[in-house]
């Protein structure tokens, strides 16, 4: 018998409101039409307005788009790669160095990171620009979703490749058409996830970035460095309502999905008839 | 050995060992060799062949770290703020996972996307939600003050308050997350064991859920710990220039000052006392591992 007691509920209340309210306030002050960010002076949609003409804000959205695609489908490919040699590779010379070098970026300060990869780069004389981010951040990204796919290939029944395999497929046909669609919904929250770290990284984009690339990360951070910008209030609007609808629709589709596999598993347990 | 698995294995491999652990190299070889004014402004040490190397080798960075006496402040300080953070953030986390663990069945999905939710949004826009709110014209001195609390606003932003407010907000899901996994397999029945048996309500959260909840609150810790040690966005946007933290600092070295040789140093002994803590952290992992299988 659970008990919700007043304590639980004023922590929930406490704790969701501790969460919530800062992006709440945010939110409410995008559309104030003052300049002085604190002071309330009416509804107005005009930072928005201004936000779409600032050219500087929408290349940098670009790049970052175009990083975030590029990166994350790498890294995806890689990651899966990485966590199907760590779960059904087996032994091989330096497996222990491999899983070390998987599990290590997910702790490693990102100032450090950012700074040893510059160090590569201008050791190897590339130039900074999306290259170079892209590169960064395959590299780190490529280690959660790994880690999230490993978690999902430890779980399944490995008797339905060996299955595959003794039914005459060879191991790509078996991986492909055994195993992906198994581990997909994996695949495809490990892209999501790759995704929006690309989209959010600041720090090791800004060592990597060059003068010819600046993400909106680094044009965020130039400009709140001097203080509350009502610009910046309207960036963050967007991009915070782009996540609320991209992550509830995404719960609702597995919702769906787990659903109907539930359905598809009660209509396989009744007899054929 | 076939070609496909050597393949399969190589890839991933060559990357990782290219573009993490090389670079790793460059940094302990750079935080070894001498600063100089061009660019790149440190001067190569590998040269002239390893025989050369040994004698070229130069400790210099790491004697100037130990004598300039900024940076044992923002080791000490990054380690204390990251602490004191930690313990804020599980007094704040554990009551939040405790009543989501007591909520009824129905509502708990929700709860827990509610959590999640804040994760996916970027990280720098929560940070700068609170430059807003703290600032001396911002709504919580305006509150404090309407309410007649204070006559005078409250310096918080630009201390390490506000970085303590940053890190706790920001960090917040990765305590609540493991502690609700290790509190929601709680079985309840154990607790009320414990009162049928004369124990308090209170003795009984004691002696029971909170041993029992120890591997959540553990990871937890370590998860708020480990990366609010090298944290550069919270200190930089929140606090003020009395907040010293390793990750502002080498962020500075380098962007600001340039010394490439002394950042690399910086980075080497931040990775150095990093590496107790994410020891400590596997072990408590895999033990958590064996014990649920």
């Amino acid at each position: 018998m659970k008990r919700m007691t007043w304590f639980n509920v004023t922590s929930l209340t406490l704790g969701f409101a501790f969460l919530y309210l800062p992006m709440i306030i945010l939110v409410i002050y995008s559309f104030n039409a003052s300049k002085l960010v604190t002071v309330w002076a009416g509804f107005s949609t005009r930072w928005y307005g201004e936000l779409l003409q600032n050219e500087a804000f929408l290349n940098a959205a670009w790049v970052t788009i175009k990083v975030a695609v590029i990166s994350s489908s790498i890294a995806t490919v890689l990651g899966t790669m990485a966590a199907y040699v760590l779960v059904r590779g087996g032994r091989f010379m330096g497996r222990t160095l491999f899983s070390g070098m998987i599990y290590a970026p997910l702790v490693m300060p990102e100032v450090i990171t950012g700074l040893s990869l510059l160090l590569l780069f201008i050791g190897i004389g590339l130039d900074r620009g999306v290259l170079t981010i892209v590169l960064a951040h395959t590299t780190f990204s490529m280690c959660y979703v790994s880690v999230v796919v490993s978690s999902r290939l430890v779980s399944f029944d490995r008797s339905l490749e060996e299955a595959a395999l003794d039914l005459g497929s060879s191991p790509w046909e078996a991986f492909r058409l055994v195993t992906l669609p198994i581990i997909a919904p994996a695949v495809i929250s490990g892209w999501l996830l790759a995704f929006t770290l690309s989209l959010d990284d600041l720090v090791i984009a800004s060592f990597t970035a060059g003068p010819s690339a600046t993400t909106l990360p680094i044009k965020i951070f130039s400009a709140v460095r001097l203080g509350v910008s009502p610009e910046i209030n309207a960036l963050s609007t967007i991009m915070i309502a782009i996540v609320t609808v991209g992550v509830i629709t995404a719960s609702l589709v597995s919702k769906h999905s787990s659903l109907r596999a539930q359905e598809d598993a009660r209509a396989a347990e009744r007899p054929a008839t | 050995m076939n070609l496909r698995r050597f393949a399969l294995i190589a890839v991933p491999y060559i990357w990782l060992l290219a573009l993490f652990l090389i670079p790793f190299i460059i940094v302990f070889k750079i935080s070894l060799s001498d600063t100089a004014l061009s660019i790149p402004p440190y001067t190569p040490t590998l040269k002239d062949g390893f025989a050369a190397l040994i004698s070229q080798l130069d400790f210099e960075n790491f004697t100037f770290l130990a004598s300039d006496d900024l940076y044992w402040k923002a080791y000490l300080s990054s380690l204390r703020i990251a602490l004191v953070s930690t313990i804020l953030t599980l007094l704040v986390g554990y009551p939040i996972a405790y009543g989501m663990a007591r909520a009824p069945e129905e509502w708990r999905a929700t709860l827990m996307m509610l959590v999640i939710l804040p994760f996916w949004t970027s990280f720098l826009i929560r940070v700068y939600a609170w430059m807003g709110i703290l600032s001396n014209e911002g709504l919580l001195n305006q509150l404090l003050m309407g309410m007649g609390l204070t006559s005078e606003p409250l310096q918080i932003l630009n201390t390490n308050t506000a970085v303590y407010i940053g890190i706790v907000y920001t960090y917040l899901p990765f305590m609540i997350l493991p502690i609700y996994a290790a509190l929601d397999r709680l079985d309840e029945s154990l607790n009320e064991a414990a009162e049928d048996l004369g124990c308090s309500r209170m003795q009984a959260f004691w002696l029971v859920t909170i041993p029992l909840s120890r591997n959540g609150i553990v990871a937890g810790s370590f998860l708020v710990f480990i990366p609010a040690l090298g944290e550069f966005v919270i200190p930089s946007l929140l606090g003020g220039s009395g907040t010293l933290m390793i990750g502002k600092v080498l962020w500075e070295e380098f962007f600001n000052n340039r010394d490439w040789p002394v950042a690399s140093a910086v980075a080497v002994i931040l990775l150095l006392i990093l590496i107790i803590p994410i020891i400590l952290f596997q072990r408590n992992q895999q033990k958590q591992a064996e014990a649920e299988q």
